[in-house]
């Protein structure tokens, strides 16, 4: 049974998704510090 | 704080590293299914880890409802505790005791199990108030749905293997960690959508009313008939010590990296909830705008309950 794919399947779609899921936290705190500075800039 | 992140980072890592080291090459081969049974080293924590975010929600989301007043605050704290004693006490009761050991769970494991709501609730209550229980909240349910999801698809990437199907229909474990997948989902959904004031009210009922599908989840493989195995721990279940000391060590390495995210992802939603405010704050000041004179307090109190 050639069932060793299954688990490099397994473990890599684990990371996949972490990864994923890191990326756009990553994602959306470099979009509030964008809108951050955008309000700084507009309240002078 | 912000200094020991990186470490923190680092470290888990390298705990990371070793857990899969662990899992890959220590462990040995399981003798009916051959090396695919080590899915259960990412497929198992993945599973705890989003049972404890939930938990968490689940405490966090009575915390916040129960801090609405003080009366309902003082009610909710002597429930928690009264759940607390009776649930350490029940266990040890001739007839429950019996019954756990019917289905192979060791009454001193249940009643620890119910010390731990008081523990954590009280845990809660004490580091987190206000906004924040809610910012905990959320934070645990969506780090716990990313867990969850996890576990969906590593569970049908082993079952396919050793079952010779993806999933098996009608099955009460699969069938009920989807719906709790989908609970949580929606839970999330509702939050990213509502424009209401009570939003995070009704998430907080949504929460606790979803929680109840945790013990369901557990708790199935004991009480129906499931094509998923028993329990590794206590139910009766089997494994070799080998095998659970590793189990055991890629668990804690998923709990330390769940907790990192789980900074994050706090620290993300105290910003947003700033930022929200600053924009709020500004348009209400903005010259000329047709609120231009609502005073700082209306400001406040527009901004909800702190």
């Amino acid at each position: 049974m050639n069932s060793i794919k299954f688990l490099y399947a397994a473990y890599i779609a684990t990371w996949l998704i972490h990864a994923l899921y890191l990326g756009s936290l990553v994602r959306r705190y470099s979009r509030l510090r964008q809108q951050m500075k955008g309000l700084g800039k507009s309240g002078k | 704080m912000k200094k020991a992140f990186p470490i923190l980072a680092v470290l888990t890592a390298l705990f990371l590293a070793y857990a899969f080291y662990q899992a890959m090459f220590v462990a040995p081969t399981d003798a009916l299914q051959g090396d695919v049974y080590r899915i259960i080293y990412y497929h198992v924590p993945s599973a705890w880890t989003a049972f404890l975010l939930f938990f968490i929600n689940f405490i966090a989301s009575v915390q916040y409802l129960a801090n609405a007043k003080p009366s309902t605050q003082r009610a909710a704290n002597w429930i928690v505790i009264a759940v607390g004693i009776i649930g350490a006490m029940v266990p040890f009761v001739p007839q429950v005791r019996q019954w756990l050991n019917t289905i192979g769970m060791y009454p001193s494991s249940a009643a620890t199990t119910a010390l731990m709501i008081p523990a954590v609730y009280f845990l809660i209550g004490k580091y987190f108030r206000g906004q924040n229980l809610d910012v905990l909240a959320v934070t645990a349910a969506e780090v716990g749905v990313v867990f969850c999801t996890i576990v969906l698809i590593t569970g049908p990437i082993w079952a396919r293997p050793v079952w010779g199907i993806w999933w098996a229909p009608g099955d009460i474990r699969l069938t009920s960690t989807l719906v709790l997948w989908l609970i949580y989902v929606s839970y999330l959904v509702l939050r990213r959508f509502s424009d209401s004031a009570q939003t995070q009210k009704l998430a907080a009922v949504l929460a606790v009313f979803g929680a109840l599908d945790v013990p369901l989840v557990y708790f199935s493989i004991w009480f129906f008939r499931t094509q998923h195995p028993q329990p590794v721990i206590g139910g009766g279940g089997s494994i070799d010590p080998r095998m659970l000391h590793v189990l055991l060590i890629s668990w804690m390495a998923f709990l330390c990296f769940a907790f990192l995210v789980c900074w994050s992802r706090f620290r993300l939603e105290k910003l947003l909830r700033d930022v929200e405010e600053a924009e709020a704050l500004e348009s209400l000041l903005e010259p000329g705008g047709s609120t231009a004179r609502t005073s700082k307090a209306d400001v406040s109190l527009s901004s909800g309950p702190k």
